[in-house]
This record gives structure tokens, sequence and C-alpha cells, in this order.
């Protein structure tokens, strides 16, 4: 968990991927400390970024025990909850994100996978 | 989790949560159980989130327990317009600290699942709400909504459970609402994991009234009422109407009485009135005066300086005003000074529940020794016979609880027994006052008499009441020698018919006397004239006896001196006859 304050400082730097926004995947992770399923959900999120948005992503996971005011402003009632600020969308995913068919479904990330792995082509063709 | 009853009043074994909600406190033997979630449940628009908002607001107004309202359904701002009007500032809570807010808005268009997870950002929520206001209180409307939004039921159970668990574990006391269900009291089976109190609301539209009750469901460790209680939305919020007759033999009795108005009433009642806090009911015809005796009836308590509340379903407060004036009961001097408070509306306005509801409200506000329900019969309008019943039994109960005189008046429809009025409330009446209308001889005149009274000697008379410029009078009526009642011109021919007769005998007897002295007289007068008589003719007898003896001494003077002169002898028997000579 000490990598968290890190990758909530790394944040900061956004503006600059912003310019080439379709480009880059700017993914919130909320948890409440480290529990088995937060735990599971950021290596989940982690793995799925790497083979499929490599140098194109960037996660913020939230630690709702430190910044509880966050939940509210952020709509947080489930956890662990991913949120995609970029490419924006208003649809939150919840969960351990162990179906990882389903993340980037929603994520829209679907270009890389097709190409790298076969069991992701039934997911976008074009 | 076997506590001991709560007996009424002493010594709650439970802690309580005191609502604030007018009646709602009484009906729960002083309030939610404190530092447990309660369940209140209903259909939709039955006032489910008013209740819990009063509870809140009142909570940190009122005993200074902050609370924290947390919405699934409304944001906070379309919640703060809306209890507005009810007079609740719930921005000026807010930023007085006494107050937290927090709209959850869950979407299921707007969430994706995919694998496990648990409810803790609406925990870390809930948590950060009550830590900012240090909250006592707390609100979840309407948490089921939840399910709406997410579909694993299942782990929606387990953190609702949960969720409970740890909300005891805060020592909050919590109100969760709840949509009714298909046959079950919340559409999710909230009420499964809020087992320590239940209530329902009901909403329901019988006869084109609206009618809102409340039933304490069930409320572990504590009595409750088990009713259904009537209440009313207002512009002060919610009250509950917690009348209950199972109070009834707690009822003190008082031995104080009250005139009722009319002098004459008072004497016929022992002299000295109705009893204090009884129930007392007039009924009539129409047109037979109900009203004047109530309104003399109300004058009276205002003259003694009480409060009087006069419910009035069939004439405005203005047109009453006006009309006792005639008859020389001026009531506006009292509505000035405060004493009579009039509310009047029209039986058919609310259901039978409401009207009780807000009776009970006005009189909670005003707090009258004396009420006057003119006509209660009205009632009949707005609901059936039993339910006018029922009302009239908690209407009266609770009145009579409080010690409150309450004088009803009801309209007999014509040709119909006395005993018809009022759906048989008898029962409940202590003193029943009978008019009706005597007809006869091309008028129409008031009698009025006792029909019962309660605790008292009471007059079996019948009396016709009359009006004048100065108020009631009662006055004896006249009993023809068939048994009719005489009254109104009748009663006055008949007075003067008896005054006449009277004069007129004093006259025979008069004329008799001077017959009977005259005779006498007569016959004193023979008496007299016969004894004149009598001693006139024993005179006249002695006379000849005295002459008599005369003539015989004369004799024998003769017969001696000639005797003598013939020289002959003599027996001389001569002695005597000097007295007999003085006795004549």
């Amino acid at each position: 968990m000490t990598r968290l304050p890190k990758k909530i400082k790394a944040r900061a730097r956004k503006p600059q991927p912003a310019e080439v926004s379709s480009d880059l995947w700017d993914l919130r992770l909320y948890v409440a400390g480290r529990t088995p399923k937060s735990v599971r959900a950021l290596e989940n999120l982690k793995r799925l970024c790497e083979e499929n948005l490599k140098g194109k992503y960037h996660i913020e996971v939230v630690d709702l025990l430190q910044h509880p005011h966050r939940a509210k402003i952020d709509q947080i009632v489930a956890l662990p909850t991913l949120v995609r600020k970029l490419p924006e969308s208003m649809k939150q995913i919840i969960g351990d994100l162990s179906d990882t068919e389903k993340v980037l479904l929603w994520g829209g990330i679907s270009s890389r996978n097709a190409k790298s792995s076969p069991a992701g082509t039934d997911g976008e063709g074009a | 989790m076997k506590p001991a009853k709560n007996n009424g009043k002493s010594g709650p074994s439970l802690h309580k949560c005191p609502t604030g909600i007018v009646g709602l406190d009484q009906i729960t033997n002083g309030g939610l159980p404190r530092g447990r979630p309660t369940l209140v449940c209903g259909g939709a628009g039955c006032g489910k989130t008013l209740l819990a908002v009063e509870f809140i607001v009142r909570g940190a107004t009122e005993f200074n327990e902050p609370g924290v309202f947390m919405s699934f359904e409304e944001t906070s701002e379309e919640l703060a317009e809306n209890v507005r009007s009810l007079g609740f500032d719930l921005d000026d809570l807010i930023r007085r600290k006494k107050l937290a807010m927090d709209f959850v808005r869950v979407e299921r268009s707007e969430i994706e699942e995919t694998g496990e997870y648990d409810l803790e950002g609406l925990f870390v929520r809930l948590n950060h709400a009550i830590d900012s206001v240090k909250a006592k209180r707390v609100v979840l409307d309407t948490i089921e909504t939840l399910f709406a939004g997410l579909t694993n039921t299942a782990i929606l159970r387990a953190e609702l459970r949960r969720l409970f668990l740890w909300l005891k574990d805060k020592g909050v006391t919590v109100l969760i609402t709840g949509e009714k269900g298909n046959g079950t009291l919340t559409r999710q089976g909230i009420e499964e994991y809020v087992s320590d109190c239940v209530i329902m609301l009901d909403h329901r539209v019988h006869d084109q009234l609206s009618i809102r009750r409340l039933r304490v469901v069930k409320y572990r460790g504590s009595t409750h009422g088990t009713n259904e209680y009537p209440f009313i939305i207002d512009e002060q919020g919610m009250s509950v109407l917690p009348v209950t007759s199972t109070r009834l033999l707690g009822h003190p009795a008082a031995t104080t009485r009250i005139s009722t108005g009319v002098p004459r009433l008072d004497t016929m009642l022992d002299g000295k009135g109705f009893f204090q806090g009884s129930s007392i009911l007039i009924s009539g015809t129409a047109g037979t005066g109900k009203t004047s005796l109530a309104a003399a009836f109300a004058k009276a308590a205002c003259q003694r300086g009480e409060k009087c509340l006069y419910f009035g379903f069939e004439e405005s407060p203005a047109q009453i005003i006006r009309n006792m004036r005639s008859i020389g009961i001026n009531l506006q001097p009292y509505v000035d000074k405060g004493l009579l408070q009039f509310h009047c509306t029209r039986p058919c306005l609310y259901g039978l529940e409401t009207h009780l509801t807000i009776m009970h409200k006005q009189t909670e506000e005003f707090k009258p020794t004396v009420v006057v329900i003119d006509p209660v019969s009205d009632m009949e309008t707005a609901g059936s016979v039993q339910d006018v019943r029922s009302m009239l039994l908690r209407l009266l109960d609770y009145l009579k609880g409080r010690q409150t005189t309450t004088m009803m008046t009801s309209l007999t429809p014509a040709g119909d027994s006395v005993n018809h009025s009022v759906a048989g409330v008898s029962s409940l009446i202590d003193t029943w006052i009978s008019v009706h209308e005597i007809e006869m001889g091309g008028e129409r005149n008031r009698g009025l008499y006792i029909l019962k009274s309660r605790g008292m000697p009471h007059s079996n008379q019948v009396r016709e009441f009359v009006f004048s410029n100065k108020g009631i009078e009662l006055l004896d009526v006249y009993v023809g020698s068939s048994g009719v009642v005489l009254a109104g011109s009748a009663r006055l021919a008949q007075a003067a018919r008896e005054q006449a007769e009277d004069a007129a005998s004093k006259q025979e007897i008069l004329r008799l006397r001077t017959q009977a002295q005259a005779q006498r007289k007569a016959l004193e007068a023979q008496i007299a004239a016969l004894q004149a008589q009598a001693l006139a003719q024993n005179q006249a007898v002695e006379h000849l006896a005295a002459q008599d003896q005369l003539r015989g001494v004369q004799g024998q003077a003769d017969r001696t001196a000639m005797a003598r002169s013939r020289e002959a002898d003599v027996a001389a028997p001569a002695v005597a006859s000097p007295q007999r000579g003085r006795h004549l």
C-alpha cells in the first residue's frame, strides 16, 4: 500500500497526457484499506493494463479510509470501484475486476488485446 | 433480548429516542429504540420521507441530537425544497453543523459489475457524515433503492445485514424507510434485518376521502399501541393521533361541577350542573335549540375564565355569533379575549380520522377545559355508523383523559326514536339531554328533559324551554288531564284558565260562606224565637198555677170565715198560706 501515494502524485501530471486524450486511459480505483478484494482488483487492473495499454494508461488509487470525503464527491457506494476519467465515462465498474472481458469492454480497450490475444477477438471485430 | 415490559410512563427499561412527532412518542411510549434501527414502511406517498425528515429535524432542534440524512431517491436540494413548506430549514441546520446530508445515487445503467464487491463505500460515506456532525440519528431513505442499482442481491443482503450491525455498534438511532412490497412489509424484505421496531404507514382513500394511518407493527422490548392511528400532515409537519381505547380505565373522575349556562338546567341536575370532564350529549330534532344550549354552555365556561374550543360543522363562526346574539348570548367578547375559539369545517372535507386528528391537534394546542362539537351527527356523512362510533369513542376517551368537559349536539331525524341518535353512542355519554318539539294547537314548542345523568340525582320532569333576548329559560310544562304536555300558548291558555278557575272558586266559597252565615243567623233567630215562646208558655203555666193556688187559699179563707161565722170547728191548715202567697 506504500505505493498508493506515489500514484496519486503521478496523477498531478495529468495535463500532459490530456493532450493526447484518445491515446491515454486515466483510471481511478477506489478502495478502502488493503482488503483482499482491493488487492485483487488492483492486481487484475495492472495486469490488464500492462497487457493491453502498455504506456498508455495511468492508474490512481484512492483509499477512502484516508480520504473519506471523496466517497461522497465521486458517488462511491460499492468497493472496489473503478472510474474512467479518460476517455471520459459516467459508467463505473465495481468488483474485483476478475472478469477481464467485461473490464475491457467497459474501458473500450480492445484493439491491442484483439491482436495479442485470440480470446479477445469476439469482443471487437473492427 | 428480553427486557421487562415498559409499563406506561414509569421506569423505561429500554432507552427511547423521542421523535418529537406529535403523538408518535405517546404510541411508542417514549420514542424509537435508542441506538437501534427502526423501519418505517408504506406505499408510495404515504409520508415515510416526511416522518424521517421530521425525526431528524426535531432531533436536531428539540433534543440537540444532530443527524445524518442519507437519501437514495431525492437530492439534498430537492429534499430541502420539499420540506421547506413544512417549516423545516435544512440548509440552516447544515450550516449550524446539526445535519449532514448525503444523496447516494445508484444507477444501474452506470454500473458494471465484475466479481466480488462490498458496500464499504457506503459505510465510509455514512461514517464520514456521522463523524462530521457527531450525529446521534441517522436516516436511510430508501435504502432498498440499492437493489435496483446493483444486481448481486446476495452481496447486498449480506452487506445490509453488516450495515445494520455496524450502525448498532455506532450507537446511533437509525430510521430506515422502505416501500411496501407485495405481501411483505418492504419490497426486498428489509424487515428481516431490522427487527427492533417496525412502523407502517398507510394512505388510503375511502369514499373519495383520504385517510392516513400509522401502525406500530412491532416494537421489541417495549409495549406500544397496536391500533392503527390516524395522522395528518399539515404546515407544522406530521401529527399522529395517539388516542387509544385502552386508557379508559385510567380516567380520573372529578367531583367538581360546572354550570350548564342555564340556571334552571343546573337545578334539574341536582342543582349543580354537569360533572367536570364528563361527556354530554344534546340530541334532538332540527330547530330544537341544541346549538343554543351549546352556546350557553360555552359562554358559561368563558365567564368562569375557562377556555372553550367550539367545533362547528354546520355554521361559520360569524353566523353562530350573530345567531346567538339574538337570544342574548354574546360570544364575541370571549372570542376577542381568546377564551373562545371556533374551528368550523364541513364534515365532508376530510375523512373521519383526519377530523379526529385535527380536533385532537387543536385541543392539544388550545388546551381548552370545555369542548363543544356541534353537531356530531354530521360526521355520519364522512363515514359509516361504525366508524363514527369508533371515532367518537376515541375522541371522547381522549378528552376525558385530559378532563375536558365535552358537549356534543346530535341531530335526530324527525320521527325517529330518541335512541337513534349518533350511532348508539349512549354508552359513552354521561349526561344526555333530549330536546324535542311539542307540536299542538297549531304551534311548535320546545321541550327538554334529562334522559340520563350518571352519578347525580336529576329531575325527571319535562321542561319547556323558551328563548328570549335574555337567554334560555326553562319553564314548567302543564300536563293536561289526558296526560298531554301543554306548552307555548296552550300553556299560557291553560295558565289563564286555571287562574280564572281559581278566582271563580274563591268567589263560590265566599258566596257559600255568606249563605251559610245567613242560614245560621236565621236558625239562631228561630232558636231564640222558640226559646222565647217556650219561656212565655212556661210563664203562662206558672201564672195559672199561682192563680189556682190563690184561688184555693181564698176559698179556704172564705170557708174559715164562713165557719167562723157559723162558729164551726176548723182543722187549721193555715200555716202555709202566707208562704205561698209570697211565692206568687
